[in-house]
């Protein structure tokens, strides 16, 4: 079952993407002018040149001045305010002609001990030898994290405003019905590894930071630019970085956090700055979290291979084991019936389905299925174009659902060491009623050169679904899928196009279903 | 661990005993908070806390008396034979068994005294329900962290206490007991006798399993007490109808019950579709949605209460504190009252009176029908005369004469006479974020209260089969966007936005601290929930300009 083989060929190099219209997915020639000329106020370009990084971290500025000798007593406090226990012992250790030999000795001892200890734990997860911006770049959703001029991309659930996170650890807030652009800049904000925001606010911003979680209140009245940081609510736990995920409940009143660090998943009470720590042992750390659309249950995977479905009811869990790696990205439908998820390592999208508890009965836990479902195989595939062949397929980057649940994104990794196996986003068609069912779409292409890096559906578009989609090149752009919902009553009022329907088109191969539950 | 085994099996004796001693009847849903230092002094001199503290001095003493024979050794007896110089033998005073009384003494005395500071016996319910067994596991290494540390600092500062006034209960002992000291053997209040590090270890282990026990038995009742407990919204029995969700959310009494009730109510809006359905049935003879409107009005008129104790505690605050005559007085409270109203309907007329307590009144005014004087009287006004012995009575009297110098200081004399005496100001000065706290003391009851209403507002709109929520949709709108506005407006005030600092490592809940910035946020989410669901269908709605101007900013996504 080769899903891509079914898919319309990638368009040829310089033709981008513009549209899903009439059930066809349009493309055009693009050049610089055009894109400046027809670029609507959203569609974002920030070059790479344009941002100020900051190149020195805090560790390296050491390196600068000149070494002074102190007396053993400061040199210790030193290093046990840098480097805690271990850098202590180090120090001990390391100058043993100022202190008696026993010390040195069982310190060096000790020191060996923990790093025997300590080499074993990493042996068992890896990534907890990793450092935080490598563990960053390892479970974010982004591809290539550290190299990426856009880091994190959020959408407003309710209205047309989106927060940008960029690489030099500035937030930005651009919204079409207001000409200030606030620029959000924190002490504790960086390496932002996701931001999202509250549902039902207007103003909460959540920003998984590399030391801690901020909550900004950006008031979307304000003329100000440059909100204070008194506008962020900082909220920590010690041993809880870097924090890779955050999600919202979609009731807005509570936000989950997870560190691969921490075996714990944080709860917060945001208004009350309390946690309660959700710990359950195996895995490791937890490292992607996806709270399903309907609240009832949230995904939390591991850096091992397993991952947890909690249902948000007493705060349950059920816990998955895979066989091949990790769950890298995963995805809810909009009824949260139904989970997609990839494997690290495998080149398929499973699927579990969970049924409603029996009603009135409040402390059964979910009845969930007996095993996942694979639904689309995406191996590498072969494609014909003009510019010679292009293998599209692979290990998944993410996933992103539409808020309709018609549509479904898929980004590819691809390989960035080889020209013709690019990053690509390949989207589906899916229904969720009455059956399950996939059918493929086609691929959405950049600008010569660019690859995507990131995207996201917009949580409330009115046409069908709009993905956003971030580049490597540093553009933001929006390709739009102009379909009827299913779900929505067609009323006829409004100038819909002619309808799309999978079911009325002509056969040919965007008919042909890749998935359905009859099947299987 | 040897060590421990003894005691463990101790405990099982104490914990029998605690629970008779347990004074449950202090525990609380609601903090007290005490806004001024002198009202803090109050409540550690109020004669239940004396007693209190007596009990926990002796049960102090009991398990370390019980930690003194399992540890046996030098420990183990109060008094031993001695050799004396002249051949003869005679009963010396162990000071070890002592020190380690007195340890178990004093410990006992400054947890009881520090559960009053803390509000120890303040109960918060947790947002996130979990099972008792998850909680509880979840809670020991904070039990254990905490029993530790305190007992640390508890020691140290007995260490230094019996360093001054250790030979006061050493003379005491020899001489009721007709003990001596023996000579030849070091004193322990010296700085040598003290520093004995196996001493110390042992008096910080027993006072550490003390407090172990203490903590485990509060944190099990917390998580007993504050169990999710499923009210029938509508039982087919009448036997059974005062248990309905309806009618207990409609008792003042007990407060626990009610606030189950409404934890109840909150989370079956939330998740339970078939348990909503029964709020929005109609009654089987005569067609009228009693759920829905007992569960409305109850809401409604809890976050009315609200309103009105913000709007008197602003205008309160805008005056100055300057104290009004009775007839300004009663006129503003109805004037006030009427404002509210207006919005509301006629919905909470039947019921204009106070529905609870108001928490450690900071006023106790216009809630309370009796025309008192508006004073922001510092004394925690409690009704059930706290002060029983004559003493205390005499300590309190002046201060309750003279409350309206401290919230409302009139003439500039006044001021300057109690200026100087610093120590007074001191004690009468109002803490500055605690009146904000203590008007918000019981909000977790409106917060459920919000969150049931909006939560079964939004289910309404695809399950409400006979609308009658519709009916009441603006009287809700109205109340919540009043609430709004009096809550954006107190915390216009100094210290209302000002966050509390957070204290980890202590048992102690410092969830009420907190509560009126999650009552914002729950409002604001609450109103947005409406909003967001009915979307433009809610310009049908009849409503004041003002009100829609308002909601329009929700509309919009510009709260």
């Amino acid at each position: 079952m080769c899903s891509l083989a079914l898919f319309p060929p990638p368009l040829p190099s310089g033709q981008t993407t513009l549209c899903e219209s009439n059930n066809e997915l349009l493309s055009g020639t693009t050049t610089e002018d055009q894109l400046k000329q027809e670029s609507s106020p959203l569609s974002l370009y920030f070059p790479r040149e344009s941002l100020k990084l900051h190149s020195r971290t805090e560790s390296s500025s050491k390196a600068a001045f000149l070494d002074h000798s102190e007396t053993l007593w400061m040199r210790s406090a030193a290093a046990w305010r840098d480097g805690g226990l271990t850098g202590l012992l180090n120090e001990i250790t390391t100058s043993h002609t100022e202190v008696p030999k026993w010390l040195s000795m069982s310190s060096g001892c000790i020191l060996a001990l923990l790093q025997k200890v300590s080499s074993f734990h990493g042996s068992l997860f890896p990534h907890l030898t990793l450092s935080s911006e490598d563990m960053i770049a390892e479970f974010s959703q982004v591809l290539n994290w550290s190299d990426c001029v856009v880091r994190a991309f959020a959408w407003h659930p309710h209205t047309d405003k989106f927060a940008v996170a960029l690489l030099d650890d500035s937030i930005k807030i651009y919204n079409p019905k207001s000409a200030t652009t606030p620029t959000l800049k924190h002490r504790l904000q960086r390496s932002v590894a996701a931001v999202q925001w509250k549902p039902l606010c207007a103003s909460a911003l959540a920003v998984a930071c590399q030391n801690c979680l901020l909550v900004w209140h950006v008031d979307p009245c304000s003329l100000s630019t440059r909100p204070s940081s008194g506008c962020a609510q900082v909220l920590s736990h010690p041993g809880h970085s870097p924090v890779t995920s955050i999600a919202w409940s979609p009731s807005g009143s509570l936000l989950v956090s997870a560190s691969p660090m921490d075996t714990a998943m944080m709860v917060w009470d945001v208004a009350s700055e309390s946690c309660v720590p959700l710990q359950r042992v195996g895995g490791g750390g937890v490292s992607f979290l996806s709270w399903s659309p309907d609240g009832s249950h949230v995904l939390a995977s591991t850096p091992s291979a397993l991952f947890r479905v909690w249902e948000t009811r007493m705060w349950t869990c059920e816990r998955w084991p895979c066989v091949k790696g990790r769950c890298q990205s995963g995805c809810w439908s909009p009824d949260g019936s139904r989970l997609l998820f990839t494997v690290q390592g495998e080149m398929v999208i499973y699927a579990l389905t969970f049924t409603d508890t029996p009603a009135g009965v409040p402390t059964s836990t979910s009845q969930g299925p007996q095993a996942a479902a694979v639904v689309a195989d995406l191996s590498e595939t072969t494609f014909n174009t003009p510019d010679g062949d292009i293998i599209v397929g692979g290990e998944i980057q993410s996933l992103a659902w539409d808020s309709t649940g018609e549509r479904l994104a898929v980004l590819l990794k691809g390989d960035p060491h080889a020209a013709d196996r690019p990053a690509i986003i390949a989207v589906f068609k899916t229904r969720t009623s009455p059956i399950f069912e996939l059918l493929p779409c086609g691929f959405v292409q950049g600008e010569r050169g660019a690859e995507p890096r990131l995207m996201q559906f917009h949580p409330s578009f009115q046409h069908g679904a709009l993905l956003t989609v971030c580049w490597s090149s540093g553009r933001i752009t929006h390709v739009p899928f102009y379909f009827l919902s299913a779900g929505v009553p067609h009323c006829g009022l409004s100038g819909s196009p002619s309808l799309p329907r999978p079911q009325t088109v002509p056969a040919d191969f965007a008919n042909q279903s890749l998935f359905t539950e009859l099947m299987s | 661990a040897v060590l421990l085994l003894g005691p463990i099996t101790a405990a099982l004796v104490i914990l029998g005993r605690f629970s008779l001693f347990h004074p449950i009847q202090t525990i609380s849903v609601i903090p007290t908070i005490a806004c001024s230092k002198i009202a803090l002094l109050g409540q550690l001199l109020h004669p239940r806390q004396l007693v209190n503290s007596a009990v926990h001095c002796v049960m102090g003493i009991v398990v370390a008396w019980c930690c003194a024979i399992t540890i046996g050794g030098r420990y183990e007896t109060l008094g031993y034979t001695c050799p004396q110089s002249d051949g003869s033998s005679q009963m010396c005073l162990n000071e070890y068994h002592l020190i380690l009384l007195l340890a178990g003494a004093f410990v006992g005395l400054s947890y009881s005294l520090l559960g009053v500071i803390h509000n120890m016996n303040y109960i918060s319910f947790h947002t996130v329900q979990q099972y008792k067994y998850l909680r509880f596991k979840g809670a020991l290494p904070l039990v254990v962290k905490c029993s530790a540390t305190q007992a640390l600092y508890s020691i140290r500062n007995f260490i230094v206490v019996y360093f001054f006034l250790g030979y006061i209960p050493k003379a005491w002992f020899c001489k009721t007991l007709n003990l001596y000291l023996n000579s030849s053997v070091h004193p322990l209040d010296s700085i040598a006798g003290l520093l004995d590090l196996s001493l110390v270890y042992h008096l910080w282990i027993s006072a550490s399993f003390l407090l172990f026990t203490w903590h485990i038995t509060l944190v099990l009742f917390r998580i007993f007490v504050t169990e999710l407990y499923s009210f029938p919204v509508q039982s087919s029995f009448t036997e059974d109808a005062h248990q309905c969700l309806a009618k207990v959310l409609n008792e003042k009494q007990p407060m626990i019950l009610k606030f189950l009730a409404l934890q109840d109510l909150a989370l079956l809006s939330q998740h339970s579709p078939s348990r909503r359905c029964q709020v929005f049935s109609l009654s089987q003879p005569g067609g009228h949605p009693h759920n829905w409107n007992a569960i409305s009005k109850e809401c409604l008129s809890m976050l009315t209460d609200l309103t009105q104790r913000l709007v008197a505690y602003h205008d309160t605050v805008a005056t100055n504190g300057r104290a009004k005559s009775l007839s300004t007085g009663s006129e503003r409270k109805t004037s006030s009252e009427t404002s509210v109203t207006s919005g509301t309907e006629d919905l909470m007329s039947p019921r204009p009176t106070l529905l609870m307590k108001t928490p450690a009144s900071v006023f106790a005014r216009s809630v309370v029908g009796t025309p008192r004087t508006p004073l922001t009287a510092p004394f925690t006004p409690d009704l059930d005369s706290p002060f029983a012995s004559p003493a205390l009575r005499r300590l309190t009297a002046p201060v309750e004469q003279c409350s309206p110098w401290f919230g409302t200081v009139q003439s500039p004399h006044v001021k300057n006479f109690l200026a100087k005496r610093v120590l007074i100001m001191y004690l009468f000065n109002k803490l500055p974020e605690a009146s904000s706290q203590a008007l918000f003391a019981d909000s977790q009851a409106h917060i459920w209260a919000l969150e049931g209403l909006s939560y079964l507002v939004q289910a309404s709109f695809s399950e409400d089969q006979f609308g009658v929520v519709q009916t009441a949709l603006p009287s809700i709108l109205s109340c919540m966007l009043v609430l709004q506005e009096a809550v954006d407006r107190h915390f216009k005030l100094p210290h209302a936005s000002s966050k509390p600092v957070r204290s980890t490592g202590s048992m102690g809940d410092s969830t009420h601290k907190t509560l009126r910035f999650a009552l914002r946020a729950t409002l604001k989410t609450a109103i947005y929930r409406i909003t967001t669901t009915f979307g433009d269908h809610l310009n049908a709605i009849q409503m004041s300009a003002e009100h829609r101007k308002r909601l329009q900013q929700f509309l919009e996504y510009k709260e």
